[in-house]
């Protein structure tokens, strides 16, 4: 729900983040507006599903694919106060990964709890 | 209600325009309000004027605009976006110094900004894409 602080709207925005990075241009391209959004002051979340959890992957080299790494910057996502990133238990666990795999700090959480977060959002951008 | 619609997809390819465009129009028919439509990704190739699509087939270009015409509607394409795929007006093609612009009637070109802002004021933020 929004609430009224200051004459300013805030909502909840949850960005659901579906895709690989490199394959296709969505994850990047998700991440900007992420950044963008952040000057708005909203209640921010990223959730990460599915073949998204590779977005956070450490370790990605781009150099022989020509095309920018931007998985550093989900490290630079604390100075923008966006700390909520929430990755799929389930998704992890099928492609062999943990959190001890991951770039930055992250709330692992069941399919079904994400379901939850979910429903608690005023805004949900999928990409 | 209002609504704004964000649109992911490129015209004929996928049907993500087609079933925005629909929506839009039935919602419209409605009496709801939608208060912008914005395009990202592949999604700001529906506001290039520059296509011909066959005769027998639906112009999803042309459909935007004269929606937008018919109701005022606010067609947005996200300057980041537009620029990595060659969408251009006039200021744009003038800033940086290309000899055409082809964005169609209807449609402007701004911030991703304008997106966070529809999620603000909306009543709900509709999706379409992959």
């Amino acid at each position: 729900m929004a609430e009224e602080d200051g004459g300013g709207t805030v909502k909840r925005f949850l960005y659901v983040n579906r895709k690989a990075p490199h394959g296709t241009i969505y994850a990047h391209e998700s991440l900007e507006v992420v950044l963008i959004g952040a000057a708005f002051e909203q209640d921010v979340s990223l959730a990460f599903v599915g073949d998204g959890v590779y977005q956070l992957v450490k370790g990605q080299d781009t150099k022989g694919l020509e095309s920018k790494n931007f998985s550093p910057t989900f490290r630079a996502l604390e100075d923008y106060d966006v700390t909520k990133l929430y990755v799929e238990q389930e998704a992890l666990e099928a492609r062999g990964l943990g959190e001890a795999d991951l770039v930055v700090p992250v709330q692992v959480v069941s399919a079904a709890r994400l379901a939850e977060i979910m429903e608690a959002q005023d805004v949900v951008l999928s990409f | 209600m209002k609504l704004g619609i964000l649109v992911n997809e490129g015209p004929y390819t996928h049907e993500a325009s087609d079933t925005a465009y629909q929506f839009a129009k039935a919602a419209l028919a409605k009496g709801h309000e939608i208060s912008r439509v914005f395009f990202y990704h592949d999604g700001v190739n529906n506001g290039t004027r520059l296509t011909v699509p066959p005769q027998d087939d639906r112009n999803v270009v042309k459909r935007w605009s004269e929606l937008a015409a018919a109701h005022k509607l606010d067609l947005v394409l996200c300057i980041a976006a537009a620029q990595r795929r060659g969408l251009m007006d006039k200021g744009e093609a003038k800033r940086h110094g290309k000899d055409a612009d082809n964005i169609a009637p209807g449609f402007r070109i701004s911030g991703l900004g304008q997106l966070i802002e529809t999620g603000i004021e909306a009543d709900r933020l509709v999706v379409f894409g992959d």
